[in-house]
């Protein structure tokens, strides 16, 4: 032991101490004089869009993207305005939010809560985004909310369709535009119903995850509501692709409805199998069998192709509704001939929902006149609004949740063309679908108070 | 100093000023400038260099030392996440119990799988680990839900009991601390046109990563780690000497699954949140890739392995077309399109495919990892200086491949 090796110690140990007396100082930072995480500057603001562009999700994924920059450009005063113009609320003029011109950051969820998490704080770390959105996976969502909860950004739910995102696991800063399982159910039972009779006995395949376990809990609950029987429910893994091992079983377990409690991907590689084995041709106790899938999507018809054709379920939106139903979807066909003018195709209901999202925010933001969560959340929290193309709807101050009208469909029998696979049965007004704050399947969670971060 | 030797001792002062000045060196760029989106120094990534760096340490003590390939190491890092969170949820915010506590378990962990894959080597250990990380994976997603909450992550809540904290701060989750200190804690210095955060959570991340780096320096040098050479370079004849190396293979498997579990606890410490993907084969994978890629055998390897990857899991998933068209915007439209159309497939959903790529280039041109290109370009300079071809001083340096 030389005396030089003393100074290496030294020098570590100043090392050490310089960073720790770097980081322990706790004189207040640039973002928590203006008493909230990431407030904007003078000239332009930041939102993170987080969406999936790889896994089972990843074209509705790529269908939300697009939205959300249609919107950005409709909230910079670019493109034809599209639902600027039919929005109730009058305060977006195209100059960006709060006069700042507004800039987005994207990044990949992989369907994975963790990936999904990295990302997000990624953009709320290094990019400084005010608000995150995006989704299309329950689970994904559930994660990045709470996250944006610790954080102290506004979370607007993407493409979300589980009980728990303002149930069990809601949060004080995250708001769902779109609809639930609970409200699926509720609309598709008496549809069901009519076209299937009340002596039915249903064997359910499940997504293994928050959203597949809540819809096939409302599901069960509201056919059982009707009479039917549920033979079985089995869970199939997120990532699966081949379903066939878990259709074969289906026949021979006296079950006459499939209910297929999955989505994306999952979904049509699941009914591409049950069709393959030759469940829609089939018989059982005496009925035809028959198929439903309760959460529906443009995108999923058009990746499932002939086979959805007759198959009930329920969307969020549909971009003939307007046409089909009248003024009351006021908003729909400007969304959709911007989206249509901008990419040669209608907009999927993830993309409506996203879209809707970035405007209510953009809104919110404005009618409060501050870019403070908390603030943001009050002027969402019970606020009514029309002219998204949902019709007048409802943000619930209680848990965050959406109320509007529910869209039953069912696979064309003729599409005229490659958009038009999906024909509306009917619309299930939103006083039908609502229900309390405290209902049994969103109990347990409280939305806690707003959190405005640093 | 500390039992080192003079080299390792200047590896550890480098390597302490590295992660001690991190905040820095890896925010390069102003804010402002267009190269600003390479700047890696954002807590959060800054966390999972060395918190995924501390996880290669330990695969190289197996991997690197006694030439045994486990593909199932992803399990101990999702068993201590899982560990650490229940410590949130049922104990305190504190992260010291949660991070003793996702090393104890993941360490019991390793000892059972250990024990039964350890009766086979190459191939067969291989595959028996890679079953055991697939079976705790498919465990965690579905059939134990009720302990891990399956696709969706163990998520802290506001009614867990936290025994210790007691009634904390009602309507709003608490956050992970150390005493009092928040892990989300930072603070953002401005300096002219550049921002560099120093955040808490990261340097105690940092200093755990050393304490880490000094233990397996000290493996290394020791008679125990030239035992786990020994059973590198045939464990056959070593067996014939009378000797039973299992002990020592088992040590190290065991000693590889805590660091594995103490970078789990860390993860969940910073971000309190524990997936079932954690412990996806994918994830086991990864931490082989950054080890072969950084260097496998050699000391610092590992760390650069995985600060690679991470950068490019993080920075290059980010670059999507719009900032391609910023990019490339001086240039012709039809030249821009053009361009923008051929990076395209590199970046953003695509930095898979880059790294694949540079993973290939790495392996057929660097057999030894990143080490091997520091290494090639010290000699390239040393050349240049002085006239003496230094070939003792190379073969001293080679890794222990």
């Amino acid at each position: 032991m030389s005396k030089s090796n003393f100074t290496r110690r030294g020098v570590l140990k100043t090392g050490a101490v310089a960073g720790a007396g770097l980081a322990l100082p706790t004189y207040l930072s640039a973002a928590a004089h203006t008493g909230f995480t990431n407030a904007p500057g003078d000239s332009e603001v930041v939102l993170g869009f987080n969406v999936p562009q790889s896994g089972p999700y990843a074209d509705e994924g790529a269908d939300e993207l697009r939205a959300f920059e249609l919107a950005v450009e409709h909230l910079n005063g670019g493109g034809d305005g599209g639902m600027l113009n039919t929005f109730s609320s009058n305060v977006l003029d195209g100059t960006g939010i709060l006069g700042r011109e507004v800039k987005y950051v994207t990044g990949d969820t992989q369907t994975k809560s963790d990936a999904a998490r990295a990302s997000a704080r990624s953009m709320i770390e290094k990019d400084g985004a005010i608000m995150i959105s995006g989704g299309s996976s329950s689970g994904v969502a559930v994660a990045v909310q709470g996250l944006c909860q610790e954080a102290g950004v506004i979370f607007m739910a993407g493409l979300t369709h589980s009980n728990d995102t303002t149930g069990k696991d809601k949060k004080a800063n995250g708001f769902r535009h779109f609809f639930n399982a609970y409200m699926s159910a509720a609309a598709l039972a008496p549809v069901l119903q009519s076209l299937y009779g009340a002596d039915r006995n249903a064997y359910h395949l499940t997504a293994d995850y928050t959203w597949g376990w809540t819809q096939q809990e409302s599901i069960a609950a509201a056919t059982e509501a009707i009479g039917w029987n549920t033979v079985n429910n089995v869970l199939t893994p997120l990532a699966e692709t081949d379903f066939s091992a878990y259709i074969a079983p289906v026949l021979n377990s006296g079950a006459d409805v499939l209910v297929l409690n999955h989505y994306g991907g999952n979904m049509v590689n699941s009914l591409t199998n049950a069709v393959q084995f030759g469940l829609r041709d089939a018989m059982a106790n005496g009925k035809q069998f028959e198929i439903v899938v309760p959460l529906y999507s443009e995108l999923m018809a058009r990746g499932a192709g002939a086979n959805i054709v007759g198959i009930p379920g329920s969307q969020n939106w549909d971009w003939k509704i307007e046409n089909q139903l009248g003024s009351r979807y006021a908003g729909t066909n400007a969304f959709v001939q911007s989206f249509g003018t901008k990419y040669g195709f209608p907009p999927s209901q993830a993309a409506q929902t996203c879209y809707a999202q970035t405007l209510l925010y953009a809104d919110a933001v404005t009618r409060a006149g501050s870019f403070n969560p908390c603030a943001v959340a009050e002027a969402l929290e019970g606020y009514e609004f029309d002219g998204l193309g949902n019709g007048p709807t409802l943000y619930r101050a209680g848990d965050h949740q959406c109320f509007k009208d529910v869209v039953v469909v069912r696979g064309k029998e003729n599409p005229e063309n490659e958009f038009d696979l999906v024909e509306i049965v009917e619309v299930t007004p939103a006083e039908q679908v609502t229900y309390d704050v405290d209902h049994p399947m969103f109990a347990g969670g409280a939305l806690g108070e707003c959190n405005p971060g640093a | 100093m500390l039992g080192l030797n003079r080299k390792d001792t200047t590896l550890l002062i480098a390597v302490a000023i590295l992660t001690m000045f991190a905040p820095i060196i890896l925010n390069p760029f102003p804010v402002d400038s267009a190269m600003a989106q390479f700047n890696a120094g954002y807590p959060d990534l800054m966390q999972r260099f060395v918190i995924f760096g501390i996880f290669a340490i330990g695969f190289n003590i197996l991997f690197g030392l006694t030439g045994y390939l486990s593909f199932g190491h992803a399990a101990f890092l999702g068993v201590g996440s899982y560990s650490a969170v229940w410590m949130f949820k049922l104990l305190s915010m504190n992260v010291l119990p949660a991070i003793l506590l996702a090393v104890l378990i993941s360490g019991v962990f390793a000892l059972v799988i250990g024990y039964v894959s350890l009766r086979r080597s190459g191939i067969y250990f291989s595959i028996l680990t890679l079953a055991f990380a697939q079976m705790s994976f498919n465990l965690a997603y579905s059939v134990l839900t009720p302990i891990t909450n399956g696709e969706t992550g163990l998520q802290l809540s506001l009614d867990d009991p936290r025994i210790l904290d007691g009634a904390g701060s009602a309507g709003s989750l608490p956050v992970t601390n150390l005493f009092g200190l928040e892990m989300r804690a930072t603070e953002t210095v401005n300096l002219g046109p550049w921002s560099w955060d120093f955040s808490a959570g990261y340097y105690v991340c940092a200093l755990i990563m050393l304490a880490a780096f000094y233990l397996s320096v000290r493996i290394f040098r020791s008679p125990f780690g030239l035992m786990l050479r020994a059973v590198k370079s045939n464990q056959q004849r070593l067996n014939y000497t009378g000797l039973n190396s299992r002990p020592y293979t088992l040590a190290a498997f065991v000693i590889s699954g805590m660091y594995a579990g103490l970078a789990g606890g860390l993860l969940a410490s910073m971000d309190p949140l524990a997936g079932a993907e954690r412990m996806q084969w994918t994830a086991s994978g990864e931490v082989v890739l950054m080890t072969i890629l950084g260097g496998a055998g050699t000391l610092i390897g590992p760390v650069l392995g995985a600060g690679f990857i991470k950068y490019f899991e993080n920075i290059f998933s980010k670059i999507n077309d719009n900032v391609l068209h910023t990019w490339f915007a001086v240039l012709p439209d039809g030249i821009e399109d053009f361009l923008v159309t051929i990076v395209h497939p590199f970046v953003g959903k695509g930095w898979h495919l880059t790294l694949g790529l540079m993973f290939m280039l790495v392996v057929i041109f660097l057999p030894g990892g990143l080490v091997e290109g520091g290494q090639r370009i010290g000699r390239l300079f040393r050349r240049r200086k002085g006239k003496q071809t230094d070939a003792e001083a190379d073969a001293s340096k080679t890794p222990a491949e």
